[in-house]
């Protein structure tokens, strides 16, 4: 079943024209990682999945409803889709459990108590419950990261979104939060992963895209991207981060 | 210049005229501040909200009466509204006074317009898409997310506004409207002591200005090393809740 599928997007950032005709689909329970050059539109193709960056032209279709749609809502697209950021942007104001239970209480999805609740098994799950009612500013990187995840978990999402979850992160920091995402991928949660860990991307994708010059230059199983590279362009990119 | 003189004349002064340094000037010094710095402050959000606009003509209108106000001097401002405009719309009677507030109001409104965007602002990008991306609205993810991270940018800034303000209702006295300034003119017309009038005026508004600087420069400190500070009031609470 298809959950999400673009056909021919395009985005330009002024004279940049960073996505020229990205047509893809992503199947239900389907894990897919995207790698490539920076500048190559990796990010700004995940953003525009739930609209961050809206597209020029092209469409993009969440669960058979098409959100390119201007009449539509897309906040209700939107708690449908959990996306993980780069530089974690948990709220600092909100304490860890708070992070959590704001959009959920909030959307009318759960009441407070049921939230508190989902709240402390999501935490421990992820190794934070000791830090229920610490501010954010007390965690660490990959602290943050885990939280980050479990707050967009907390809307109960049929696909997470993951932009560079881990390029902004100290070394020894990695792993924890790769962990974390591997446990949730292996319970069938649909992913798109935009990353440039190349042996995580092969461990848990069921298809690699490599993304270059705002085209997907090349995509197939890890085994064929990674072992058995065609194009030019993909080789070299190997070549130079393997 | 016999200081011993100078001291005795404040005395003789402050306790012959006390009331009309404190309880006229001060008051109508302070009731002035705070409705112009009040009204500015809402006046001043609709502006900055309208200044982000996503209509290029609002935000360009906005803009205009932005830069108007403050490229423009205070005084010049007070002129316009106590003196041109009371003749241009003449089927509204206000006094001196009520002229006097609009016009510092209005000069309020753009200087807190631009202290509330820029402190709205400076919040993380990361912090709206966020939000957003968890299905939060536009609405929701202003009032719930940015606007609560805005105020520790924005509190302190207005605090000073507020101090500014305190002193530049001083350019009120050019129309007699009572303040603190006026007081001094007050007090000078009858004494012929120009210099001890000026001292007396000068320390109530030290008074005043310190105290309040001293203040907002505490808030900006607890507010940027916000987590000690939240912490200790959380464990503080956690603490309160044991003991019931």
């Amino acid at each position: 079943m298809e959950m999400i599928k673009t056909v021919d997007l395009h985005k330009s950032f002024g004279q940049l024209h960073v996505l020229k005709g990205v047509s893809e689909t992503v199947s239900k329970g389907e894990v897919v990682s995207i790698i490539g050059p920076s500048g190559g539109g990796k990010s700004t193709f995940l953003r525009c999945l739930n609209l961050l960056e809206r597209p020029e032209k092209g469409q993009i279709f969440f669960e058979g409803n098409e959100i390119t749609d201007k009449k539509g809502n897309i906040d209700l697209h939107r708690q449908k889709m959990g996306m993980v950021f780069q530089h974690f942007n948990v709220f600092p104001h909100l304490t860890v459990a708070q992070n959590i239970t704001l959009a959920p209480v909030l959307l009318k999805k759960k009441n407070q108590a049921d939230a508190d609740k989902m709240a402390k098994e999501l935490l421990q799950r992820v190794g934070l419950l000791d830090k229920y009612d610490e501010m954010p500013a007390t965690l660490s990187g990959g602290q943050k990261q885990r939280l980050a995840i479990v707050r967009a978990l907390a809307m109960e999402p049929d696909v997470m979104l993951f932009d560079e979850p881990t390029s902004a992160l100290d070394p020894e920091m990695v792993g924890e939060v790769l962990d974390v995402i591997k446990g949730l991928v292996r319970t069938g949660m649909t992913s798109v992963i935009v990353t440039h860990e190349m042996r995580f991307a092969r461990e848990v994708s069921d298809r690699v895209l490599f993304m270059a010059d705002g085209i997907i230059v090349e995509q197939g199983t890890p085994e064929q991207v990674f072992d058995h590279p065609r194009q030019p362009r993909l080789q070299d990119f190997l070549a130079k981060v393997l | 210049m016999d200081f011993q003189v100078i001291g005795a004349n404040i005395a003789k002064i402050m306790s012959q005229y006390w009331r009309v340094f404190l309880l006229e000037g001060l008051s109508v010094t302070l009731e002035l501040t705070f409705i112009s710095v009040l009204l500015g402050v809402v006046l001043g959000t609709v502006v900055a909200m309208l200044k982000m606009s996503r209509f290029k003509l609002i935000r360009f209108l906005v803009s205009v009466y932005v830069e108007v106000i403050r490229g423009t001097p205070i005084l010049l401002q007070l002129y316009i509204f106590v003196f041109a405009l009371p003749g241009l719309v003449t089927f509204v009677k206000l006094n001196y006074f009520t002229w006097t507030a609009i016009a510092l109001c209005i000069n309020s409104s753009a200087y807190v317009s631009e202290v509330i965007r820029s402190g709205i602002q400076a919040v993380d990008r990361g912090q709206t898409e966020a939000a957003r991306s968890l299905g939060l609205s536009s609405g929701q993810t202003m009032l719930r997310i940015v606007l609560p991270q805005a105020v520790k940018n924005i509190l302190p800034a207005l605090g000073n506004e507020f101090i500014m303000m305190l002193k530049e209702t001083s350019l009120a006295s050019t129309f007699f409207v009572g303040d603190l300034m006026t007081s001094y003119a007050t007090v000078r017309g009858t004494t012929y002591l120009g210099f001890e009038c000026l001292v007396i005026v000068g320390c109530i508004y030290l008074c005043i200005t310190y105290p309040l600087s001293k203040l907002v420069g505490l808030m900006e400190k607890r507010m940027s090393g916000d987590t000690s500070y939240r912490k200790r009031n959380i464990n503080r609470k956690r603490k309160l809740l044991n003991k019931m």
